[in-house]
């Protein structure tokens, strides 16, 4: 009992620690105080000047137009490499599986770097123009989603039932249409996740973007980084806070809806079938 | 006639592009020219000149400089003691979020992981903005500052793995440890700990490299006074000092080399201990 009581204050004390420099700016985003601690009135301004602010609505519009792009190229590219891989010899296996976890364990900054090297390389020997653009900043946020969607999918290729496929052809499937009926279905849940996951990636990313990108292109996280380096910070960016965290919290409601629905779901399907 | 032996050619290149084996050719190329390329470089930058020959000038000039050997060594400082408070607070709090007498719905596991989906840069200024509320600002403490803000953003990181190994926490053998007269200490020590070492690797594997090699949290919370690893590499990025730069970086791979050969052999040492029960 004693346990039970320490474990449960011990769990709600890290959570409220953990959110409060959030709950404080949300606080805060509604009075127009140049400082977080002061307040000078309740006012929805900040909010006003947030949608007046030109640089912040490019920023959002770039991040998301470069976050899908990245997810849906890092996807594709992912799901296609994660299939051929699964069947390939075990050696060429090994070195796919291999070569895709150098991002994920490396260290960002090294990745953005050496992309960066690479870039400069090519623009110096090879292309002699300016190759800093949208597609450097692209081929940049791939190199950090495709392993991801890579490591979601190969499970599921792993739990697929091999003679499906099989079945599939010896039925008169020619073999893209048994790719697209039979295994695409198949391997679904985890071409989903991994693409989430890149969308997830990409919005959050801050280095490999600031190596990557042109100068005068700017995500949310750079514009934002720019922006709160010099004192004082502005006040909008407790209104851009508020908004973000309140994303945040419809998406967390929302899975834990999904999830609750599919146990139910799950529940009464099993049911059924012992019924 | 012409179209038709186009059609042909295009079924035969369908054919070929169909074989699922085929499929991962484009992902390879990506690898190849996006990955293992950009590596080979910096490994060539680091040990050439501006003028592109071979020459140990940035190994040299980084082993003379006394900043930099002080970065490296402010770096893993940092690192070390910001992993080991996160596993000090995250080690106890995945445990109880584990155990089901205590915590029985999963949504709290969620809002600890939901942070992570605030934008990054985002929160460190959030941390900032109450840091400089309470008076702890870059200027005064930016080693507190800093050291707080890794933990906000790393706690995250800690306790998900260590949830899910907790997770697999072989009950029976805990209660059996109890009923042969183990008290608590001895139960924790001998029974649960060992049980979650693989957590632990890979908790310290998701904070210790990334602490290194951070960049925005640093640069923010010390108001520019604590020059990390990460820190380093982006200054030399940004005097275009391709050379020193790819040395710093190259180290850095080195370390994650290194890291990853050691938790490779733990690994392998935990699968000899199981294998031989």
């Amino acid at each position: 009992m004693v346990k039970k009581i320490f474990g449960q204050t011990y769990i709600w004390l890290i959570l409220i620690f953990m959110y409060l420099p959030v709950l404080i700016l949300i606080a805060f985003s509604f009075t127009s105080a140049t400082y977080v601690g002061q307040w000078s009135g309740f006012t929805f301004d900040l909010y006003s000047a947030l949608f007046k602010n030109k640089a912040i609505m490019t920023a959002l519009g770039n991040t998301v137009l470069l976050a899908l792009s990245a997810a849906i190229v890092s996807t594709i590219l992912g799901t296609s490499g994660a299939i051929g891989a699964f069947y390939l010899k075990k050696g060429w296996r090994k070195a796919f599986d291999n070569v895709t976890q150098i991002p994920i364990v490396n260290a960002e900054i090294v990745m953005a770097l050496s992309l960066t090297v690479l870039f400069v390389f090519l623009q110096d020997y090879v292309f002699h123009t300016q190759l800093f653009s949208f597609w450097t900043l692209l081929i940049g946020h791939c190199v950090l989603c495709v392993p991801f969607v890579y490591i979601s999918v190969k499970p599921k290729l792993q739990q697929m039932d091999p003679a499906l496929y099989e079945a599939a052809l010896d039925l008169g499937c020619t073999p893209s249409r048994a790719l697209r009926k039979v295994m695409i279905p198949e391997i679904l849940p985890g071409i989903l996740s991994g693409f989430l996951l890149a969308i997830t990636l990409s919005l959050d990313d801050f280095i490999i973007t600031m190596f990557t990108k042109e100068s005068s292109f700017e995500t949310l996280s750079t514009l934002i980084q720019k922006t709160i380096k010099r004192w004082p910070v502005p006040p909008e960016m407790r209104a851009l806070t508020t908004i973000i965290f309140g994303c945040v919290v419809i998406a967390v409601i929302g899975i834990t809806a999904y999830q609750y629905y599919q146990s139910k779901h799950k529940k009464t399907h099993a049911q059924g079938r012992v019924g | 006639m012409k179209s038709n032996s186009g059609a042909t050619t295009l079924k035969k290149f369908s054919l070929f592009a169909l074989k699922r084996k085929n499929l991962c050719i484009p992902y390879g190329v990506f690898l190849v020219l996006f990955i293992i390329i950009p590596i080979l470089l910096i490994v060539f930058y680091a040990f050439t000149d501006t003028n592109g020959y071979f020459s140990f000038e940035s190994l040299v000039n980084f082993f003379t400089t006394w900043t930099k050997i002080n970065v490296l060594f402010v770096s893993i400082f940092i690192a070390l003691l910001t992993t080991l408070i996160c596993l000090l607070i995250g080690y106890p709090l995945a445990y109880f979020l584990a155990d089901k007498k205590i915590n029985k719905n999963a949504v709290l596991v969620t809002l600890f992981i939901a942070p992570m989906w605030i934008n990054f840069v985002l929160r460190t200024g959030a941390t900032r903005d109450l840091l400089t509320w309470l008076g702890i600002n870059g200027g005064n403490h930016p080693y507190l500052a800093t050291l707080i803000g890794m933990v906000y953003n790393y706690l995250p990181f800690v306790i998900l793995p260590l949830y899910t190994t907790m997770l697999k926490l072989d009950k029976s053998q805990i209660e059996a440890a109890a009923d042969l007269g183990a008290n608590p200490f001895q139960v924790f020590t001998k029974s649960i700990f060992p049980q979650t070492i693989p957590g632990i690797i890979s908790a310290v594997l998701m904070t210790f490299m990334p602490t290194m090699s951070s960049y925005v949290i640093s640069d923010l919370l010390s108001e520019g006074k604590i020059t990390l690893f990460g820190n380093y590499i982006y200054l030399d990025f940004s005097q275009a000092m391709w050379n020193d730069g790819s040395f710093m970086a190259l180290i850095m791979l080195v370390i994650v080399g290194i890291s990853m050969f050691l938790t490779r052999g733990v690994e392998k040492e935990q699968g000899r201990g199981s294998g031989l029960w």
